[in-house]
């Protein structure tokens, strides 16, 4: 790394580490029902919202119904989206004049940005209409964050209340969630997105001509759109040449914003976070990140002082931020060294294919794994281009189960269900029933961590086996062999842990990756709420054992560390032969100079 | 006193290590299995690789017979060995309880109409008394049940139970009334009423909680066996995901052959959690039968692994913290008075007194003061102790001999008609009291001669293990009868954290409920049956085997010597449990990645042969480093038996370094170890191949 890099690198992590205590702070307050700084001015909308809705801020849910709540809810959200997206044609705010979406890409779309995930099996700027992108996905990102944090903070209700059943009011969560995070920060974010060039109009694509005509080879594709190949499987190619450019327009950065602060990750544009018109300065980069990063970082400490050991959070965050500062290292470290094939080529340096030169390799790398450590997805690179080894981190990122900070709420949840495993193995080890936050870690509480760290895993090694022996779904994949493999490894990674960046070189939008995907989203998203939930519930009902001598201290370097192996030696025992039939035989391959 | 402890086996014992081993044959049934559902699933696992061994001898499979049938026969004895580390900890227990079950032959009882010792009674068998029967037995009769003493007063023998020779007196009314079935009269006759009925006694849940019979799994273990569970599901689809992804790489590669079913089979037994799994039931079993061998019967599983988890121990300060008697150390005369003068009243108070208390004073007098001649006088009339007065004596002529607690002697001297009291008597009665010791004010008549300190004298090293105790954070309450400002003294010598003085039952009761809603898990022992409710409340609570039936009824955990200190035990043993479970598991887990590095080169090697890079033990060809990988799997689990049974050793320290030491051992060791082992056995294996 150059010496302005480490300082951005390093002036980065500063800044993400002194917003946490602040937004931390702020949000324990606000969903305690305490008085914030935006109370004066939000109060009144709030109480007003609560008044046309019919809830009361007093009616407090148990876990069962605050986990319907939250379904119910879900499935409203995604009929509402499915219609738009079905309908879109016959909808306003469509200059372009785009068809309505096919059922199976519509289904798969609605669940995606339902769940937070933001897989797009769509071209952005092809497939939706400003109408879609509006009222459809941009008002779903703040929904689905919202649920994801309202979750967590019900989960942290759990741990922190003694003898009661009552975890909180999923309504009441969910506004105050969205109007006093979501949106001022998406507002402002914008504001600044804008000022560095994003754009935000309803104007039609500009059409203009190229100053020179350029002649290039592109994919030829069948009547399905899938790739053809040649009888030796590799794809074939014809030459186009192209005079003119078609500039896609919309209102960008106001999706932008909570694209990214919302753990989304689903593009305006195809290029996602990496085209000029989301992502277009250095400065909107690191803010991008930022974004990312912010919530989850923040949920730690709302999680700290909730419990009342702020100490706690911090532990949670320092295994989250040593997670990322290790990934980030390990890619940096690959993509500098760069593909010696390449090198042999005459091209010596840094792997720079499919990087933005304006982001530079350290920024691009950050990015990335920020955008799939959390559960966002955004890219401003192609992971596919990233160098077998700097590829497998931004997959492992994702198969860890994204709680390297993870999706807004979701990372936390996630992350405490891996937390009480470790403590469930350190305890046996110390010689006592294990307790976590003073409350007993019992049968109930082993199933549903379990289930919660365990699902998304599961869900990739089934759908990626059935992959694997499902004709359509081998034709799908750009590159044959090991990478291949990667492909659609990631694909499902991607999908089950809400992810929804994609490593490109697959052509997911058939029935296959349309269908498995989707129940893969619902499956990664839903089941391990609900048992967090659940917990949550079984946990508001214990005691609360005060700590002594004997106790486990959860809040000290050791522990960290421990969680820290577990998470890896899971993670690891899951997916090592996964792993090794694509990214380590690639990156072997690539050494062996084939 | 010579206690007989149950004689120590080795674990691998002839006598049980036969029976073992047929045990583990027969458990190989898998209804028997269920119980433990990853073995279950390795036994599938050696039936899928028997048939793929058949196949192989017919030539439908092409793998070699000689590594299919290995693979087979080593992945059967997986499972043999875990049946056998359970039948051999189940077999040490077995031969206690055939011990215990030898002293239960038929006996018959003399049932009796009524309770007198002249009713007529009609001879009848032990299995047919029920409860509320009435039976007499008589001298060197065996008592046919449990029940109480209800009439008179016996010398019995409870060597069947307990181990030790020395009789013991059960008599009616009072702590001493409860009589255990199997145990012998010795002298004198009583009349029991019976309180169990005949498969429900106590020396019937003590056999069958030995022989493991009745052995429920406890939470915790339960809680670990859903761990196990999940992660053997996850590594079955690991396994089951690999074949597609092989049949698509052979493919992409176009060489090589997909990964075969007994090689899938391999990995997933070498992946499952099967040391843990295999050792899990023995774990429970064996710390149960260590605290046998330390003479204490636990009535749960669950109440020893809460004693592992105990916060807070409520011991009596009386046979527990000091010697059960106090003992005169000195004479402290007021004013006008010598020593002298002192002991000889002293002494006179106290001929007749035959506490030991009483008997410490005379033998003080005695010794130090030249009194030895003195004797109880002729006209002597005996002050016994009685609650109203709380004073005991003699009165001899004219004199009146008294001695008691401050408050109760100058209430006798004020009856008497003296106002007087001597000016520095409350000093020294403070004096003696601030150290923790108790003044006795000893009294002729109206005259208040001085005082007797009467020193409790604690147990020796007592100290020690209330420091060990503290760090592993458990607090340490004192129990007492006494004045606080005795009880602080005291405390503050013991070095016991916290005390409760002038303790009365309910107090007991209401200190273990406020230390229960305060979070905390309370232990407490008892003998009394005023302490049964509070033994009931409580989370472990050990009754002494002498103690009365109430409070044994209450009990979770009996201890046979009634030697209160065994609580120390009782906690570490159920730690031991817990901790040989972790340990274990994080062994187990932590070896896995060594098979990975041994399987996953060689089952891939013919498609990626770039993959050999990951062979870093260099094991010789791809069957043998899986043979290897089997075979270490299979072996680990025997060699960890005696482990398993005897418990990792537990040293008091603080839990986070505990946990550093653990897992350097069983962590890091889990990880070295089969690297190690395997590579061992590869170069064995190679030999031969």
């Amino acid at each position: 790394m150059e010496k302005l890099e480490w300082l951005q690198t390093a002036l980065f992590f500063l800044v993400l580490l002194a917003t946490v205590k602040p937004l931390g702070g702020f949000m324990a307050r606000l969903f305690q029902g305490e008085r914030t700084l935006l109370s004066p001015v939000l109060g009144p909308v709030e109480r007003l919202i609560y008044r046309v809705c019919g809830v009361s801020q007093e009616d407090e849910m148990d876990w069962k119904r605050y986990a319907w709540s939250m379904i119910l809810f879900n499935v409203v959200l995604f009929i509402s989206l499915f219609g738009i997206l079905m309908t879109q044609h016959l909808l306003p705010l469509n200059p372009q004049k785009v068809p309505a979406f096919t059922w199976q890409l519509a289904l798969n779309t609605a669940i995606s940005f339902v769940t937070n995930t933001n897989w797009q099996a769509y071209v952005g700027e092809q497939a939706a209409s400003y109408f879609t992108q509006m009222v459809g996905l941009t008002v779903h990102n703040f929904v689905s964050a919202a649920t994801g944090i309202s979750v967590a903070i019900a989960v942290i209700r759990g741990f922190a209340r003694r003898r009661t059943s009552q975890i909180g009011n999923f309504w009441v969560d969910m506004t105050r969630c969205t109007l006093y995070v979501l949106v001022p920060i998406s507002l402002i974010a914008a504001l600044l997105l804008v000022s560095q060039g994003a754009i935000q109009n309803f104007s039609p694509y500009k059409t203009v001509p190229l100053v020179q005509a350029i002649t290039y080879d592109t994919p030829k594709k069948d009547a399905q759109g899938n790739s053809l190949k040649d009888a030796k499987g590799n794809p074939v190619t014809e030459s186009v040449t192209a005079k003119e450019v078609t500039i896609p327009m919309g209102p960008v950065a106001s999706q932008e914003a909570i694209k990214e602060l919302g753990t989304n990750g689903g593009g305006f544009f195809n290029a996602n976070s990496a085209h000029p018109f989301e992502n277009p300065t250095p400065f909107s980069h690191l803010l991008e990140i930022l974004l990312i990063l912010l919530i989850p970082g923040a949920l730690t400490h709302t999680f700290g002082v909730m419990v009342g050991n702020s100490r706690q959070g911090w532990a949670i965050l320092g295994v989250m931020l040593f997670l990322l500062i290790g990934s980030f290292a390990v890619l940096q470290w690959a993509e500098t060294a760069g593909n010696p094939l390449v090198a042999k080529l005459g091209v010596s340096g840094v792997n720079m294919e499919g990087k933005e030169l304006r982001f530079g390799l350290a920024g691009t790398n950050l990015f990335e794994v920020a955008t799939t450590g959390t559960s966002c997805g955004a890219v401003a690179a192609m992971h596919d281009s990233l160098t077998p080894i700097g590829g497998m981190i931004p997959l492992s990122l994702i198969l860890l189960g994204e709680i390297v900070f993870g999706g807004v709420g979701s990372g936390l949840y996630t992350m405490l269900a891996f937390a009480i495993i470790a403590v469930f193995v350190s305890g046996l080890m110390i010689g006592r029933t294990p307790e976590y936050l003073g409350k007993k870690i019992e049968v109930r509480e082993m199933w549903m961590s379990i289930v919660t760290v365990l699902i998304a895993g599961v869900t990739v090694l089934i759908v990626t086996a059935v992959a694997m022996i499902t004709p359509s779904a081998v034709a799908s994949m750009a590159n044959p062999g090991a990478h291949g493999l990667s492909e659609v490894l990631y694909a499902f990674a991607s999908m089950a842990n809400n992810n929804g960046s994609a490593f490109a070189g697959l052509n997911a939008n058939v029935n296959f990756y349309n269908l498995w995907g989707s129940l893969a989203m619902m499956l990664g998203r839903y089941v391990p709420a609900v048992a967090m939930l659940a917990m949550a519930g079984s946990l508001a009902e214990k005691k609360y054992v005060p700590p002594s001598l004997g106790t486990l201290p959860t809040d000290k370097v050791p522990f960290a560390l421990w969680l820290t192996l577990v998470i890896l030696i899971v993670g690891a025992l899951t997916f090592f032969p996964a792993l090794s039939l694509g990214p380590i035989v690639e990156h072997l391959t690539m050494l062996g100079g084939n | 006193m010579s206690v007989h402890k149950p004689e120590p086996v080795s674990i691998f014992d002839k006598r049980i290590v036969g029976p073992a081993l047929v045990s583990s044959l027969k458990k190989l049934n898998p209804i028997e299995l269920w119980r433990n559902p990853v073995m279950l699933c390795v036994e599938i696992a050696s039936v899928i690789t028997l048939v793929t061994f058949i196949l192989s001898l017919t030539g439908t499979n092409k793998e070699p017979a000689w590594f299919t049938g290995q693979v087979s026969v080593w992945l059967w004895l997986t499972v043999i060995f875990a049946n056998f580390s359970e039948a051999l900890a189940e077999g040490r227990g077995k031969a206690r309880a055939a011990s215990l079950r030898s002293s239960r032959t038929s006996v018959t009882a003399k049932l009796l109409s009524k309770p007198e010792f002249n009713a007529a009674f009609t001879s009848v068998g032990a299995s047919q008394l029920r409860k509320g029967d009435l039976i007499l037995v008589g001298a060197n009769e065996i008592i046919a049940g449990d029940g109480d003493v209800i009439a008179g007063a016996a010398l019995v023998n409870e060597a069947a139970v307990t181990g030790e020779s020395a009789p013991v007196v059960r008599e009616s009314g009072g702590d001493r009334s409860a009589v255990t079935g199997g145990t012998t009269v010795i002298a004198n006759s009583i009349i029991v009423r019976i309180t169990a009925n005949p498969g429900e006694t106590f020396l019937d849940r003590m056999i069958g909680l030995i022989e493991g019979a009745k052995r429920r799994k406890t939470p915790n273990e339960i809680a670990l066996e859903v761990l196990l569970i999940a992660l053997t599901l996850v590594f079955l689809l690991v396994c089951i995901n690999i074949s597609p992804l092989s049949i698509y790489s052979v493919k992409a590669a176009g060489q090589g052959t997909p990964v075969s079913l007994t090689v899938l089979t391999a990995l997933f037994v070498c992946l499952a959690p099967t040391t843990i799994a295999a050792l899990l039931p023995a774990i429970g079993i064996a710390g149960m039968d260590r605290l046998f061998q330390k003479n204490v019967i636990a009535l749960s599983g669950r109440a020893i692994e809460a004693a592992g988890d105990v916060n807070v121990l409520l011991l009596d300060k009386t046979g527990t913290i000091t010697h059960g008697n106090r003992e005169a150390v000195a004479f402290v005369p007021v004013s006008g008075h010598t020593e002298q003068d002192v002991a000889e009243a002293a002494l006179m108070a106290s001929l007749a007194d035959e506490t030991p208390e009483g008997r410490s004073v005379v033998a003080l007098a005695r010794e130090k003061f030249g009194l030895k001649s003195a004797t109880l006088p002729a006209d002597a009339e005996v002050i016994e102790f009685s609650a109203e007065t709380r004073l005991s004596g003699i009165n001899a002529g004219r004199d009146q001999f008294r001695k008691g607690a401050a408050d109760s002697t100058i209430a006798f001297v004020q009856k008497n008609g003296c106002i007087n009291i001597p000016a520095n008597l409350s000093d020294a009665v403070d004096t003696i009291a601030r150290d923790g010791a108790t003044p006795l004010v000893v009294c002729n008549g109206c005259n208040i001669i001085g005082v007797i300190n009467l020193k409790d004298i604690v147990k020796a090293g007592i100290q020690e293990r209330f420091l060990q105790l503290r760090s592993m954070g458990i607090k340490t309450v004192m129990i007492t009868g006494d004045n606080p400002l005795t009880a602080a003294a005291i405390a503050a010598e013991a070095q016991v954290d916290d005390f409760l003085a002038q303790a009365k039952p309910e107090d007991k009761l209401r200190l273990i409920k406020e230390n229960q809603e305060a979070g905390f898990m309370v232990a407490m022992t008892g003998d009394g049956t005023n302490d049964a409710p509070a033994l009931a409340q409580a989370d472990v609570a050990v009754a002494m085997n002498t103690g009365t039936q109430p409070a044994r009824e209450a009990a979770n955990i009996i201890d046979l010597d009634s030697n209160p200190t065994k609580l120390l035990d009782i906690v570490e043993v159920g730690k031991q449990i817990l901790m040989t479970r972790g340990n274990l598991t994080t062994f187990s887990i932590s070896n896995d990645v060594a098979k990975y590095f041994a399987i996953i080169p060689a089952m891939m090697l013919s498609v990626y042969p770039q993959l050999g890079v990951l062979n870093i033990m260099h094991l010789a060809t791809p069957l043998s480093a899986i043979l290897s990988a089997v075979i270490f799997n299979a072996i680990i689990i025997p060699l960890l038996v005696p482990l398993a049974l005897k418990g990792t050793k537990f040293r008091p320290m603080p839990a986070e370094k505990l946990l550093i030491h653990n897992l350097l051992i069983y962590g890091l060791g889990g990880i070295v170890a089969p690297f190690i082992g395997i590579k061992g056995i590869d170069m064995v294996v190679g030999m031969f191949v």
